[in-house]
């Protein structure tokens, strides 16, 4: 099976502290460690899981700058055959769509079985893969927490939704599929794994390779545009209690008592 | 104006959603016509329910639109609506699933998750969304010229009025052919039941990452014993396999609706504030002063759950004689 | 002695000389075990390069400490010293079964000079040494068979019970002294029946001396049939008994001596990637770590052929104790079952796959904290430490790591410390001394970098814990109040990689190692202090060139010796303490003594031992990454080890290592004794007490 990821580099959320810049217009990224989106890895994990057990080849693809070439490289440390870079200043400030409009344009450039994305990144808005679904005109399914290959041709899924429940489909290939995290546990990429596809050519793509027109994308072409970032106004948010550990907790326990909350 | 909402429902009932949306559409534009769009089997009821918040109610009744599904929807959708249409979905897993591909079918503009909603300029609409797991917020425009789709978060439109436009329900049923989909709905598997059922809980003890290590998991577990409460978690504590799905409070794991909530080392991310109804009075202990879960609470303890909770502990066992 | 009865040599049944037996019974014997031992040399040959050959003054004189003089055996007492009369016995035999093969090719055949007053002093050593050995025999198979001790439990999972197997070693052993003492026995009864000289020496109260007056009471024809009978029988088990011990956990009695000739000689060390390999030609290697047999060093293989199954690792092992996964003498025996399974003495080689997820699993190789217990009470000197390191580098490069260690390994990649926080935060420890109480604190590293003779050396848990902050700040201001000179590296350190490297992630640690080293010698420092025992070992015995590093600890003890601090009397001197021996401080490098000389330097400090101290001390949970991997385990480590303090009466545990203060801590609060047991760092303690 040929089996496309579509992965983003992101700060890291775990080992930083994000905060707004002075200017407003985006969060201050001196002093971040940038890593692979945690679904995405998930997803490249999942895909690395399939050809392990049916055959074929997995491709990481990003679009970014040639930061994001480092990303491709631990994936492809991970386990994945091969990456593409797409890369263009047309690129830069695209919204969501000019974003699945770019990945269509590779993907038709290629012969890909599945495609999976993770189900959301940084910006936390869940789109990218369901839009190229849409682009590609193929079945989709988002939240996808189990993948079972049924035949050359169809898969049977689970889907997470409310209340720990799974969703189960079958959906016919070639399809794209967000990846929820949990799906299964990535294995580890050490340094050592890294240094060795340290020089790897990773191909690049640009808009003219891809055919597709700049006005389109980038920040003229974008329809959702992001003004600036802030942090609102904790309004009055919770009463806090002082003290040394017994005077807080002697508190606690007559806060607790008198709203019910010992039986 | 006509702005259209897409109402969640299931086994005969409207989702909590159903009238946020509407509220959330007059924010949009307050002169909005704002038409609900129902689908399913054996739907009148939640039609009824739901007419109180909308001036139309579409309602496309179907026997193969008994379970919801985001394909068959997504299909359909785009030949149900006008052209340049405004379309607003409460952000969870069928949105997920079916905004963005409309949005793209109905070449249209895509928002998703607005936490607030400052109203329209002309064609643009200005939204408020977070990034960076809610870490920090944005201000955004939307130009919905061409039309747009917006999901809006659940709860942040939550309200106790209780409208009264009563709208009429339009029977769309024969416009609608259900099409081919290239994804086959097989079953819905329940999660494992736990011994405890958190949703009927009246206190619960809730834990978090703050917890640092399983085993520190049983003093949680005796504060609920003293106290005479049950104990649930947020997802990282699922996650690493040290409760039980069932006692997982969020927005992919149980809702609950207590009297009083303690949150214990949980910073307070809006998926696990989404699986929490009807404000309970909370207590929040943690060690992060600006974490989230402070802005929600009604106590608040900036303290490690370690040293507080096993004296919290005693002193309850101590009053309890 | 003239011949009363006919000896084996002589000796023909239907006509045939029975020597031709005793010829056939040795070559065969001989033969065989040349082939046998031939066998087992194959998967030396196959397996992994190492250097043992070094130092070779020091390895011999090892080997006469603890191969000939059993140094470690005496640790447990009674089988110990069954042991020591068992070996001693021996090798004091070993002369006697020379002259028995060939007095059944030559009758009457002595040994050069033990013809004279040699060779009856010899007899009587050797009947001494033959009843000593009969008796501990007699001895161990009650013990082994009917009060079978813990240690020698083999839990189901593991397989069947090795009783069985012992017991009938031991029933040889024993029949070899009694088939000795009927055969020598016989022939002194033939001729004291007939009145004639013996020229022997019978020692009263041996065996030989009962069965020989037992002996007198048969007749002739009884007596030349035990000659040759009890000959044979000895000839037989001692050939048979010389074949079977390649066969099982009696190789030892052939492998120990070299085992130990080839011991490891540089504690606290972790071995190369692969022997001859420098670290800059590590990229180059194909593979990493032990993923199949093969790739285990000869050494290590030695070390598999080498166990005698005792159980005193795993009657230490500190992982064992609290029910996880590890039993360090299972690995062993399980290896060596795996080579034998692998490389069978007859036929092929039989391809058995990778060890992990056949005999060894992942947790079993996660669960070691690198105490050091094992190596320590192993009278063999079999390595565990190196082996683990090993596994863990071959999972590392498969990929194969707990999601529990990845996060922090990803952290000390990206951040150069576990826990993920900003690097340029890593010296901000030392802001409360600085605004609070006034101190200046020179960094002696970055664009505005000071100089200072002294580093110390923080490490991550002292940078960036809260509650090991203050260890750091307390050893910071008792260096002050030395008058010492020094600084810190501030942002430019990084992890020391202690444990990155014991957890098999080598070029990490490489990185690590890289930076660090170039920030020391930037920096010009001459000597280095550290508080974290972790960090010592590492920077003694995983980076090179640097300066000299030491402990606080013993930084403290040269400063009592040279009269430079004095201490205020206790205030509350009614406490118990009890000092806490850190794994890489006491047992990785031998700093025992100067802790406990500090505290007694404490008037009015009260101090006790518990019973597992010094080197048996009970590891308190491991540091470094092993305070992220979430293991499976019926209790906690830290949970014990504050129990054994409360069992000897302390009231305070005093701790000389961050990670010991984290899970004593723990302990403390886990068992329900705070309030009752307490535990302070002797940085802390002694912050407390100087006379500033």
């Amino acid at each position: 099976m040929e089996i496309l990821v579509c992965v983003k580099r992101v700060p890291d959320t775990s080992e930083n502290e994000i905060e707004v810049n002075s200017e407003g217009s985006d969060i201050e990224r001196d002093d971040l460690v940038y890593s692979i989106n945690e679904w995405d890895n998930y997803a490249v994990e999942e895909a690395i899981q399939i050809v392990d057990k049916v055959g074929g080849s997995v491709t990481v693809m990003a679009i970014g700058d040639e930061e994001s070439e480092e990303i491709i490289r631990r994936e492809m440390a991970m386990g994945a055959n091969n990456g593409i870079l797409l890369s263009d200043d047309a690129f830069e400030k695209s919204d969501g769509r000019g974003l699945a409009t770019i990945l269509k344009a590779a993907v038709d450039k290629g012969n890909y079985d599945l495609i999976l994305t993770g189900a959301q990144s940084d910006t936390g808005a869940a789109q990218t893969g369901a839009m190229l679904a849409a682009m590609l005109d193929q079945p989709f399914a988002s939240l996808v927490n189990l993948i079972e290959v049924k035949d050359d041709s169809t898969l049977k899924i689970g889907r997470e939704i409310d209340g720990g429940n799974q969703e189960m489909h079958e959906i016919k290939l070639p399809c794209v599929l967000s990846i929820q995290t949990g799906i299964n546990e990535p294995r580890y990429v050490g340094i050592r794994g890294i240094r060795k596809v340290a020089s790897v050519e990773i191909p690049t793509m640009g808009a003219s390779d891809l055919g597709i027109d700049p006005a389109t994308l980038g920040e003229s072409g974008a329809k959702t545009k992001t003004l600036d970032y802030f942090v609102p106004e904790i309004g009055e948010g919770a009463e806090m209690i002082e003290g040394d550990t017994d005077e807080v907790v002697e508190k606690l326990v007559e806060i607790l008592k008198s709203k019910g909350g010992i039986k | 104006m006509q702005i259209f909402a897409y109402i969640i429902n299931k086994d005969g009932k409207a989702d909590d959603t159903a009238l946020e949306l509407a509220l959330a559409a007059k924010k949009l534009n307050s002169d909005a016509q704002v038409t609900a769009i129902i689908a399913g089997s054996g739907i009148d009821n939640v039609c009824q329910e739901v007419s109180a918040a909308y001036n139309e109610i579409w309602k496309i009744d179907n026997a193969a639109l008994a379970y919801p599904d985001g394909e068959i929807m997504g299909k359909i959708l785009p030949k149900l609506l006008p052209d340049n249409a405004i379309l607003l979905m409460a952000h969870e897993y069928l949105a997920m699933d079916m905004a963005p591909g409309l949005a793209v079918r109905t070449d249209s503009a895509y928002i998703a998750d607005v936490t607030d909603i400052e109203g329209m300029d002309g064609t643009t609409g200005k939204f408020v969304r977070q990034e960076f797991s809610g870490m920090v917020s944005t201000h955004n425009t939307c130009d919905m010229s061409g039309g747009a789709v917006v999901t809006v978060r659940p709860g942040v439109f939550a309200s106790e009025e209780t409208p009264s436009v009563g709208g009429s329900v339009v029977d769309k049923s024969g416009d609608v052919d259900i099409p081919e989909t290239n994804r086959k709905y097989l079953e819905t598997v329940e999660a494992e039941v736990g011994d405890v059922d958190i949703s009927t809980s009246e206190i619960l003890v809730s834990v978090g990452r703050g917890i640092e290590e399983e085993d520190n998991i049983e003093i949680i577990q005796e504060l609920a014993e003293a106290m005479g409460a049950d104990y649930s978690c947020s997802r990282p504590i699922v996650d690493a396999k040290w409760m039980e799905k069932s006692r997982q409070v969020g927005t992919s794991g149980k809702t609950v609706k207590p009297k009083v909530y303690m949150a214990l080392g949980i910073s307070g991310a809006f998926q696990h504030l989404g699986g929490i109804k009807g404000s309970p009075f909370m207590i929040a202990v943690n060690k992060n002063p600006k974490a989230p879960i402070f802005q929600v609470a009604d106590i608040g303890v900036e303290g490690d759950i370690l040293d507080i909770v096993p004296e919290l502990t005693e002193k309850v066992k101590e009053m309890k004689g | 002695m003239e011949p009363v009865i006919i000896p084996p040599a002589s000796y023909t049944i239907l006509g045939i000389p029975l020597m031709l037996l005793f010829i056939i019974i040795p070559i065969i014997g001989i033969a065989l075990f040349t082939f046998i031992i031939a066998r087992r040399m194959q998967p030396l040959v196959k397996a992994a390069p190492d250097n043992r050959l070094d130092q070779l003054g020091l390895r011999l004189f090892n080997m006469l400490k603890f191969a000939v003089a059993q140094y470690k055996q005496p640790r447990y007492m009674l089988a110990g010293v069954l042991h020591i009369v068992i070996f001693a016995g021996f090798c004091i035999l070993s002369l006697r079964s020379i002259t028995l093969v060939i007095v059944g090719i030559k009758a009457g055949y002595t040994l050069p000079l033990f013809d004279t007053w040699i060779g009856t002093i010899y007899n009587v050593l050797k009947d001494i040494a033959a009843t000593a050995v009969l008796v501990a025999v007699v001895v161990a198979a009650i013990r082994r068979g009917i009060y079978k001790p813990e240690r020698y439990k083999v839990p189901e999972k593991y397989g069947k019970d090795h009783t069985a197997e012992a017991i009938f070693v031991l029933a040889m052993i024993g029949g070899l002294m009694i088939a000795d003492m009927f055969f020598e026995g016989s022939d002194l009864a033939a001729h004291m029946n007939k009145g004639l000289e013996t020229h022997y020496f019978l020692f009263p109260f041996t065996g030989t001396w009962f069965v020989t007056y037992a002996l007198t009471l048969c007749s002739d024809a009884t007596l030349q049939f035990f000659h040759i009978f009890f000959y044979t029988v000895h000839e037989l088990i001692f050939f048979s008994f010389l074949n079977f011990l390649p066969l099982g956990k009696h190789f030892h009695v052939i492998t120990s001596m070299f085992n130990v000739l080839f011991m490891k000689l540089n504690k606290g060390s972790v071995k190369p990637v692969k022997c001859g390999v420098s670290d800059d030609q590590l990229d180059d290697l194909e593979s990493f770590g032990v993923k199949e047999f093969e790739d285990f060093t000869w050494k290590h293989v030695l070390d598999f052929y080498s166990c005698a199954d005792c159980g005193r690792c795993a009657d230490q092992c500190p992982a064992n104790h609290v029910g996880r996964p590890l039993a360090p003498r299972f690995v062993t025996i399980k290896c060596r079952d795996f080579c034998f399974d692998k490389y069978p003495l007859i036929g092929a080689s039989v391809d058995k796959g990778p060890l992990i997820g056949s005999i060894l699993s992942e947790d079993e190789i996660w669960s070691c904290t690198t105490c050091g217990a094992c190596e320590e009470e192993c009278p063999l000197l079999i390595e565990y430490i190196d082996k683990f390191v090993d596994i863990r580098r071959g999972m590392v490069d498969e990929g194969m790591v707990p999601q529990s260690l990845q996060k922090p390994l990803n952290a000390l990649g990206k951040r150069g410390n576990p826990y993920g926080k900003m690097e340029k935060k890593r010296g901000d420890w030392t802001k409360p001394l600085i605004k609070d109480e006034g101190y200046e604190c020179k960094v002696l590293s970055g664009k505005k970098a000071d100089s200072a003779e002294i580093l110390f050396f923080a490490d991550s848990i002292t940078s960036y814990d809260d509650r090991i902050q203050e260890i750091g700040q307390s050893s910071f201001r008792i260096l002050k109040a030395c008058g010492i000179d020094f600084g810190i590296l501030g942002p430019a350190e990084k992890d020391s990689g202690h444990e990155v490297r014991r957890f098999g992630e080598e070029m990490l640690f490489q990185d690590l190692k890289e930076k660090n080293t170039k920030a020391i010698i930037d920096s010009g420092v001459k000597r280095i202090i550290t508080a974290d025992p972790h960090a010592l070992n590492a920077l003694k015995k995983d980076y090179a060139n640097l300066p000299p590093v030491e402990h606080v600890s013993e930084f403290l003890y040269k400063m009592i010796q040279e009269g430079k601090v004095e201490f205020n009397p206790l205030e509350n001197q009614s406490d118990i303490y009890v000092y806490h021996d850190p794994c890489y401080l006491g047992r990785h490098n031998l700093i025992y003594d100067p802790p406990r000389l500090v505290l007694d330097a404490i008037p009015g400090l009260k101090r006790v031992e518990m019973e597992r101290s010094r080197d048996r001390s009970f590891c308190c949970g491991g540091g470094g990454l092993m305070l992220f991997y979430e293991p499976v385990e019926e209790t906690r480590m830290g949970k014990e080890r504050v129990q054994m303090a409360a069992d000897v009466g302390a009231t305070v545990i005093v701790t000389a290592c961050p990670f010991c203060m984290v899970n004593i801590e723990d302990g403390i609060k886990t068992s329900g004794l705070e309030g009752k047991v307490s535990a302070i760092d002797l940085a802390e303690l002694v912050d407390q007490q100087l006379v500033k």
